[in-house]
């Protein structure tokens, strides 16, 4: 992976720009000290790693404001960082850039129930956002698997789903303003406590934008009141095309569950092997949860399972309390974790329609066998945001170029069956040489047309979502 | 000029000698533009549809009433409720869907599922050059580069002209309910509205006529929501006695139908629900309709005022949808923006649209 060599001259300047960083903060606001960069050197993509010029942890809009101003006058690049969970190293920083870390702006700023919102700092994780309303009833709805460790500023850049996003949508869904400092310091204020911004969609383009065109401090949020209640049922099948067949048909007939999950055998064995969940031994399973009252869910359930019994299910286990949910849930909230005991993962999430998923299935077992690397499926059938999860040994030379161009070939079929690189993850680095698979060069130039506008001098991630021979002269490359 | 695909849509942009209007079916265009007409109703035909990916991929010219038909075939709907303003407008024409999504046109549901631009998942468009850029996909979650697509929503043909779009689409419900409650002022309406909304029990529209009835909307499958309709009642029992309305008409909300036929400038405003009372105290409207639980005001006043100067600073927006062309020339459709915002939008029009051809001057 290809990052832009850092500029001679910045780093020769090291010294005297962490004196006008520190001059901008408060004591304690700026790190500088090499043994404690280390800790900013990667994110949750740890194969890459660089530690930064300069680490700033501002407490205000002002504070970011004036670090921007900074930055922007000495030319220097910067490189924006929530909670550091990103899996496309969206934070990976380079040698002469200074990291903004918002993790220390974690408050809540306003909560309004009549109007269902919240307003919050962005260094806020996802799930303490839910944690401030909770107790009324109230939740915010986009919830990725990090959400314990994630932060809201990581989640606009990524525009992150989550399981239950079938339902309540992705970030952009539930994103109605926010307070973002451009790259030159300048504050603005796109949205607020009303439905749909004025002008022109703004917040679209912000919220996924992977920190490239400013800085988000504070959001607002829309928040929901909790259903009553929410149960799954786990079907078992003997064919991964019966089981992607049967969530089309779930779909179809009117039901709208909050989440459709499904694991494929290999990823069930691991998952069993370190959870225990009980889970049957079959080719592929369904997790599917729906909400209401007690009564509306055992409705849906039976439903589903009306429809899933036309398919000739090897198991069905519908959950009747909390702790059969939670049950149901263990094995596959433990996915992650079992498949890494096995060995070193990369995770993909590439999304393709609904009704290629036998044959994207397909082809992924056979890409594993030609390139000799175990791989697992556990992703959100719902929407056809897969997760191969491809297994590979970091210790061992080669290993990690041949997971990448395993991981390369599985992206491109994605696109190639009408599908993209990244559902949920975000481009950052590890997809972004693989953009010309999905866009035009005519198509990426658009894009970067915006980042023009609002960051002329590309300083904010710009080496990241395009790749790097597109974006070279507007980074002062060649 | 009247294009018949997209390559010839292209070449007529890359080529025109001066501004254009943008035109999908004329239906629900709004501010004044002028420029050589450039309709796209040639582009027409959906290109895709799997109702088990709840997917539907169309050119922009295909006609809204097609759309609607062919989802109504396999029980599926625009879950955002598209509105038709024709009679508010006093237009003729077909709505297309290209025009829908330009305008982000989304009705009452908006409230609970989202609006016109949630449920876009990739777009083709030619901008102001004449290139064609594709944005998005057909996928239900895609972070795969910015997202112009939904850029284009709302955008009004001004950054370029839509050639095709991708929607996420819904099933229809079972049975959909209207619960209605009459004789609260608006204050207490929209405190009803909010508690409704606020509740677990999936209202699917809230709104008020003011000085007249207030209405909520539940669906799904009848016997869920005969639940949550007597549920819904025991919550709001301190708002009054509510009925179920049979005769309930979600379109005449939609399309602000009542103020078709009455003289008077109509403005659309979009605020923060609490706010709304204070809002309407403010204006003193001839006559009003919130939807949206309160936090969208169609406003029906005497022809020519400035409603903007009236609402003061008010977080939200006001757009002026229907006047004389002296009062549009003079209020502008589009509330201004903030200077830092209309810079950034300045810019980029500026790099789609560098001849600044596309609707012209119609958003500032």
């Amino acid at each position: 992976m290809q990052m832009p060599r850092p500029s001679q001259a910045i780093l020769d300047r090291k010294a005297q720009i962490v004196a006008l960083l520190r001059a901008a903060l408060p004591e304690g606001g700026v790190i500088w000290d090499e043994a404690e960069l280390r800790a900013y050197e990667c994110d949750a993509l740890t194969a890459y790693r660089c530690p930064p010029l300069a680490v700033v942890l501002p407490r205000s809009t002002k504070e970011v404001s004036a670090i921007m101003r900074i930055c922007h006058a000495e030319g220097i690049p910067v490189v924006p960082r929530g909670a550091g969970t990103s899996l496309a190293g969206g934070a990976l920083p380079t040698a002469d850039a200074v990291v903004i870390g918002v993790a220390r702006m974690n408050g809540v700023i306003e909560t309004n129930y009549p109007d269902r919102y919240i307003r919050v700092q962005t260094g806020r994780t996802n799930l303490s956002v839910t944690g401030a309303v909770e107790a009324d009833g109230f939740f915010y709805a986009p919830d990725p698997s990090s959400q314990l460790a994630c932060a809201i500023a990581g989640n606009i850049a990524m525009n992150s789903g989550g399981a239950h996003c079938l339902k309540y949508g992705v970030t952009t869904n539930n994103l109605m303003g926010v307070t973002m400092v451009l790259a030159d310091g300048e504050v603005i204020e796109i949205g607020g406590p009303y439905l749909d911004a004025g002008g022109l969609d703004l917040l679209a383009v912000v919220c996924g934008s992977e920190g490239q065109l400013g800085i988000v401090t504070e959001a607002t949020l829309r928040i929901l009141h909790k259903p009553e209640g929410a149960r799954p049922v786990l079907i078992g099948f003997d064919n991964n095309e019966v089981a992607g067949a049967c969530v089309s048909d779930i779909i179809r007939s009117g039901i709208l569950p909050v989440a459709i999950e499904f694991m494929d055998r290999p990823c069930i064995r691991a998952t069993e092997a370190f959870a225990g969940a009980g889970y049957p031994d079959c080719e592929a399973l369904l997790i599917i949860e729906v909400e209401g009252s007690s009564g509306e869910i055992d409705d849906q359930l039976a439903r589903i399972i009306e429809i899933a019994r036309a398919h000739n299910p090897v198991e069905v286990r519908e959950s009747k309390s909390a702790e059969e949910s939670a049950r149901i849930w263990l094995g596959r909230k433990s996915a992650f974790g079992a498949m890494g005991q096995i060995n070193d993962y990369m995770c993909l999430d590439g999304t393709i329609p609904v009704s290629a998923l036998p044959q994207v299935l397909k082809r992924i077992s056979e890409l594993s066998d030609e390139y000799g690397l175990g791989v697992g499926n556990v992703f959100h059938a719902g929407d056809g945001n897969m997760h191969p999860l491809i297994l590979f040994d970091a210790n061992k030379p080669g290993d990690l170029e041949k997971c990448e161009a395993m991981g390369a070939d599985i992206l491109r079929l994605c696109v190639e069956v009408g599908g993209c690189l990244t559902g949920e993850h975000g481009v950052g680095i590890e997809k972004r040489d693989l953009m010309v698979a999905q866009f035009d060069p005519v198509d990426l130039e658009a894009q970067m047309a915006v980042k023009d506008v609002f960051d002329p001098k590309w300083l904010l991630n710009g080496a990241k979502v395009f790749p790097l021979a597109a974006s070279a002269s507007r980074r002062g490359e060649g | 000029m009247r294009p018949v695909d997209e390559a010839e849509l292209a070449g007529m942009v890359r080529d025109a000698a001066g501004p254009l209007r943008i035109v999908g079916g004329g239906t629900r265009a709004i501010g004044a533009v002028t420029g050589e007409v450039l309709e796209t109703g040639g582009l027409a035909g959906i290109t895709l549809y799997e109702p088990g990916a709840l997917t539907l991929v169309a050119k922009a010219g295909t006609p809204l009433a097609d759309v609607e038909a062919a989802l109504a075939n396999e029980g599926q709907r625009l879950a955002f409720e598209p509105s038709d303003m024709r009679a508010l407008l006093g237009r003729k024409g077909t709505a297309t869907i290209g025009g829908m999504v330009a305008a982000n046109a989304s009705g009452p549901r908006r409230v609970a599922v989202g609006a016109c631009r949630d449920f876009l998942l990739g777009a083709r468009f030619v901008d102001g050059q004449g290139s064609v850029i594709k944005n998005g996909g057909r996928v239900m979650k895609n972070v795969t580069g910015y997202d112009l697509a939904r850029l284009m929503s709302g955008a009004h043909g001004t950054l370029g002209v839509l050639s095709e779009v991708s929607l996420k689409v819904l099933p229809m419900p079972e049975v959909s309910v209207t619960l209605r409650a009459d004789g609260l002022d608006a204050g207490r309406a929209i405190e009803a509205l909010s508690g409704a909304l606020g509740s677990p029990y999936d209202v699917s529209g809230a709104a008020h006529i003011v000085g007249g009835a207030l209405m909520l909307r539940l669906e799904g499958f009848e016997a869920s929501v005969a639940y949550r309709a007597k549920e819904l009642m025991a919550h709001l029992a301190g708002f009054g006695a509510f009925s179920l309305d049979p005769d309930a008409d979600w379109a005449a909300i939609r399309d602000v139908r009542e103020f078709g036929d009455l003289a008077g400038d109509v403005w659309r405003i979009s605020v923060a629900p609490s706010a709304a009372a204070d809002v309407l105290a403010r204006i003193d409207a001839t006559r009003a309709i919130c939807d949206w639980g309160g936090g969208l005001i169609f406003a029906l006043v005497e022809g020519g005022r400035d409603l903007r100067r009236d609402l003061g600073a008010m977080a939200g927006h006001a757009t002026l949808m229907r006047a004389d062309e002296a009062t549009i020339a003079r209020l502008g459709a589009f509330h201004p923006e903030a200077a830092g915002n209309a810079a950034l939008t300045a810019g980029l029009r500026a790099r789609f649209d560098p001849r600044g051809i596309l609707n012209s001057g119609l958003m500032g």
